[in-house]
């Protein structure tokens, strides 16, 4: 079923395109070599391009070329191999030049595509363009009542504008964009992917339809830095859109914004007030012009995409579509499972990273990347599980505990008192007690009452604390009845 | 005594290096001679770096040191050229205390060399005029008087109205200029000089304040030919902080005296007859055609049809660049600023008080020539006939080797006249434009006099990056013309 909005009138369908500011991942800026650290001392990395000098004039950045080569090929695009830089031209005291670099009717980065996981199976979502350009400065207002301050350390850093096509029909399909875009581009290293550092954010143009009929008028929701935001900015703006045109009103061609405290989107500038840029080419840079060569050589490097990396997991691990996918997102979540899986049954493995290691990671809001938890903690844990040392249940009861605990697998279980117990006989003896307390019910099961074998199970258990080996049980047991 | 006052740069050079004469003692003797001018060819002095300078120089000369082939020259830099620590102002209020932390490559090569400078010179406001008569610094006065109106002061011409009086008065040895429609080459063919505009992209524009970026060139303004040669060997260099630099071969510009113009073809545009032309400028074009002849070239007849739409042409280009160009004069980062507590108001102040008229004039023709509606009808347009102008000048370099014509369609005129009609002070470009829509070099020399004694300039026009033969074409006018 497609993602429909129940209207007073009947069913709503919702299209939307997306504009991802991606920033690339390079040690200087698009046009200056000063540096992009983040999180540097305010106006510490600013050349004379950034600030907006007399006389200064920008130089490209030919890494930050290559970056966008890089992200156009794994979409799938076409690389012009002439573009060109033209200024957008706006006043705001965080532009300093007064225009902002970018490129308007020739980006360097022509169609493609993604692919993207729905409901109803694979969808592909058509990439438009991407665009480099320059990003500007932050304005800040909150330090004092009088005067704002501006920070030029991010004016002039390599933002990739990536235009999708209104191929989006749902909040759901568009933060699985999102997630797939910013996948590939983590995977190849062109953009770190961090949108509470704003180094990815969106804007979102948003309409409504009757099915079947033809597009409505657009909002675009800008800036918007969060996946969970981008669902909601979509889900209210699409309500609201519905509620407007089902009251005879219209919906405003203009620009807005999503308030996370709110959950709302308000309006921010109309088309009317909107600026003309006057973009014209700009006249200090030459066209851009890339070979072949160029071309070709970046494609050789390209590491294994997602959408490869997942085709293979599921071939070579048996994986389940979704957990393939879970799997892929990040360049670090998959070798790490990698790493894991080199030696060991990938069921297990697949479980223990996707649901144990990933509930741990989500309760403590942080990425595996910055965890500091080895592969190898976690898979001295599952070889215990595996070699019937613990049972499952077990490990995942002292898992939280376990990864915050600097000791060995081995001897932290030794230290729990937790060690399962696998000795044949021992467990013989147990179960023999057991059926000696119930021998009525022995005589049941024989008769065919086969559901007891379940109960049995549990009073070993329980008379074992917890502690017998579940499989090691099964097997005795059975022998033990069948006598 | 030697005679100091009427020094061309290789006579100069041989008396230091003979040690006849200190650049200490140059060096002072033209800033007494500055001190005691009334002409306002300078908006700041830097005698005392300038004596610093003159001293080193003098001690690297006397301890026979590696010198540089400006070594001990006092020159006059225009103030367009940004140098650090010192007040650069474009002849703006809007940049009345700005200095700059940062070195421009033409002043810097120049430094290198050992040039000594004596002060940044006067010049129309953001080099937009062509009387220096924009200037927030006051209007710069000719030191050339006509015979008949004997009192009447006359205009240097512009933009480098400051450079080309401080050295037809002898304040200095040379100056730069910059010429971006023809303001190197309409100033000295005013006060009777050698004015020099490169090929673009010969000399870099880093640190350059710009006005129209795909038009300004760096250029020396000489008193001869040779010295010409000199400060544009200095001058040029490729820069990799300029992209618009070229990196073809620089080669040794003196070079020029031994080439040879026999049988060389000397190409007349029938289209340069316009309308208005100064009778006597014709008669001049005409002696000076004759020179040629004498000495062995060719004399052929070229056209090139779109002369006409050359002058439009560059007034939409040229105010587009700038109207991106001066943006960022918004009162937020440097230079002056109208306060205000609103935003918007403060940018309307700052602008509306730091501009001067012709400026505010010509950032308003651009921002309407690249608005959304016009783009195509104005910018895009003379983008088009900016490539018919080019080709003209290809095909008809097909036929012939250089190009012949006037410099101006006037000789100096009194300062405040023109002055009513911003067309008619425009019309002054109408000789030089089509060359620097092109990017071709260009040489204006003195070819005679009118009958008032005023000098009439002869305008001879290259291939790219042929400024040797153009030089060698100038050297002929000033060898023939019998002063």
């Amino acid at each position: 079923m497609s993602y429909l909005i129940d209207g007073k009138t009947g069913k709503w369908e919702l299209v939307m395109g997306l504009e991802v500011h991606a920033q690339i991942k390079s040690n200087s800026k698009l046009f200056s070599t000063a540096s992009t650290y983040w999180g540097a001392k305010p106006n510490s990395q600013v050349e004379l391009v950034d600030s907006g000098m007399p006389g200064a004039l920008p130089v490209i950045n030919e890494y930050c070329v290559d970056q966008a080569i890089k992200t156009g090929l794994s979409l799938n695009a076409k690389i012009n191999k002439k573009s060109i830089f033209d200024r957008k031209n706006y006043f705001y005291p965080d532009l300093p030049q007064g225009y902002q670099i970018s490129q308007f009717e020739h980006p360097i980065v022509g169609s493609g595509f993604l692919v993207i996981e729905t409901e109803n199976g694979q969808k592909s979502i058509g990439i438009t363009r991407i665009h480099l350009e320059q990003d500007a400065g932050k304005s800040i207002h909150d330090q004092d009542d009088k005067s704002s301050f501006i920070d030029l350390n991010r004016s002039g850093c390599a933002l990739m504008e990536i235009v999708s096509e209104p191929d989006l029909n749902s909040p759901e399909e568009a933060a699985q964009y999102v997630k797939k875009l910013r996948a590939i581009l983590k995977c190849i290293g062109s953009c770190d992917g961090n949108m509470e550092r704003g180094n990815l954010r969106a804007d979102v143009n948003v309409s409504v339809r009757k099915p079947g009929e033809k597009l409505g008028t657009r909002c675009e929701i800008k800036n918007v830095n969060s996946i969970k935001f981008i669902q909601q900015a979509i889900e209210y703006e699409s309500k609201r859109q519905v509620e407007l045109i089902e009251n005879g009103e219209n919906v405003n061609q203009e620009t807005r914004l999503f308030d996370p405290n709110s959950g709302e989107t308000r309006s921010m500038r109309g088309k009317e007030e909107s600026h003309d840029y006057r973009y014209f080419p700009d006249p200090d840079l030459p066209p851009l012009m890339i070979n072949d060569d160029r071309i070709e050589k970046i494609k050789n490097q390209l590491p294994e995409l997602p959408d490869e990396k997942k085709k293979r997991f599921k071939e070579e691990y048996k994986l389940k579509d979704y957990d393939a996918e879970i799997l892929v997102e990040d360049q670090f979540v998959s070798s790490f499972f990698e790493e894991l899986v080199e030696k060991r049954d990938s069921k297990i493995v697949v479980s223990w990273v996707t649901v144990e290691l990933f509930s741990y990671l989500k309760k403590k809001d942080i990425q595996l990347q910055d965890s500091e938890i080895k592969s190898k903690k976690i898979g001295d844990l599952l070889d215990l599980i595996i070699d019937g040392s613990i049972s499952n249940r077990q490990a995942k009861e002292i898992f939280e505990e376990y990864i915050e605990t600097d000791l060995e697998a081995s001897d932290f279980i030794k230290k729990k008192g937790i060690k399962q117990v696998s000795d044949k006989s021992e467990i013989e003896a147990l179960i023999k007690s057991v059926l000696q307390k119930n021998v009525e019910m022995v005589d049941d099961y024989k008769r065919g009452k086969e559901k007891l074998f379940g109960f049995f199970v549990g009073q070993v258990m329980k008379e074992s604390k917890g502690k017998a080996n579940p499989q090691l049980v099964n097997q005795v047991l059975k022998d033990l009845l069948s006598k | 005594m030697k005679d100091l006052k009427n020094l061309d740069i290789s006579t100069a050079k041989d008396y230091l290096l003979k040690k006849e004469v200190s650049s200490l003692e140059l060096t002072n003797f033209f800033i007494e001679r500055i001190e005691e001018s009334k002409l306002n060819c300078f908006i700041t002095h830097t005698f005392d770096d300038a004596i610093e300078k003159a001293k080193e120089s003098d001690k690297k000369i006397s301890s026979n040191e590696e010198i540089g082939i400006l070594e001990g020259i006092p020159i006059g830099m225009k103030d367009l050229f940004c140098t650090k620590g010192i007040r650069t102002t474009a002849g703006s209020k809007i940049l009345e205390n700005f200095i700059p932390f940062y070195e421009s490559t033409v002043s810097k090569n120049l430094l290198n060399d050992g040039a000594i400078i004596l002060g940044k010179t006067n010049m129309d406001e953001f080099a937009m005029g062509s009387a220096n008569t924009t200037s927030f610094f006051g209007n710069v006065i000719n030191p050339l008087k006509s015979n008949q109106e004997n009192n009447k002061n006359l205009v240097p011409g512009g933009s480098s109205g400051g450079s080309a009086s401080s050295v037809a008065a002898n304040l200095c040895m040379a100056a730069t200029g910059s010429d971006t429609g023809g303001s190197i080459r309409q100033p000295a063919s005013f006060c009777g000089l050698v004015g020099l505009k490169p090929s673009y992209g010969r000399c870099s524009r880093f640190g350059m304040i710009a006005f129209a970026s795909s038009l300004d060139q760096a250029g020396p303004i000489t008193k001869t030919v040779k010295d010409a040669a000199i400060m544009l060997q200095s001058m040029s260099s490729y820069d990799e902080k300029d992209s618009t630099s070229s990196r073809k071969p620089i080669p040794r510009y003196l070079d020029f005296l031994n080439f040879n113009l026999k049988g060389k073809k000397i190409g007349l545009p029938t289209e340069y007859k316009v309308e208005g032309l100064n009778s006597e400028i014709v008669e001049v074009w005409e002696d000076t055609i004759n020179f040629f002849k004498k000495n062995g070239a060719e004399i052929i007849n070229i056209s090139l049809p779109h002369t006409s739409f050359a002058l439009p042409t560059y007034y939409i280009i040229a105010p587009a660049e700038a109207s991106a160009n001066l943006a960022r004069y918004d009162g937020v980062k440097y230079g002056f600023r109208e306060k205000s507590d609103d935003l918007q108001d403060m940018y309307e102040c700052t602008r509306a008080k730091g501009f001067g008229d012709e400026v505010k004039r010509r950032l308003m023709i651009g921002t309407y020539v690249l608005s959304a509606g016009y783009y195509d009808a104005y910018y895009l347009k003379a983008l088009k006939v900016r490539q018919l102008i080019s080709n003209d000048f290809k095909s008809a370099f097909e036929k012939c080797d250089l190009i012949l014509t006037p410099t101006t369609p006037n000789v100096a005129f009194p300062i405040g006249e023109k002055q009513k009609d911003p067309i008619e002070m425009y019309l002054n470009d109408v000789l030089t434009v089509p060359a620097s829509l092109a990017g071709l070099p260009a040489i204006s020399v003195t070819g005679g006099k009118n009958k008032n004694n005023l000098p009439i300039g002869m305008q001879v026009i290259g291939r790219p990056f042929e400024e040797i033969s153009v030089l060698a074409a100038g050297k002929l006018i000033e060898d023939c013309r019998g002063f």
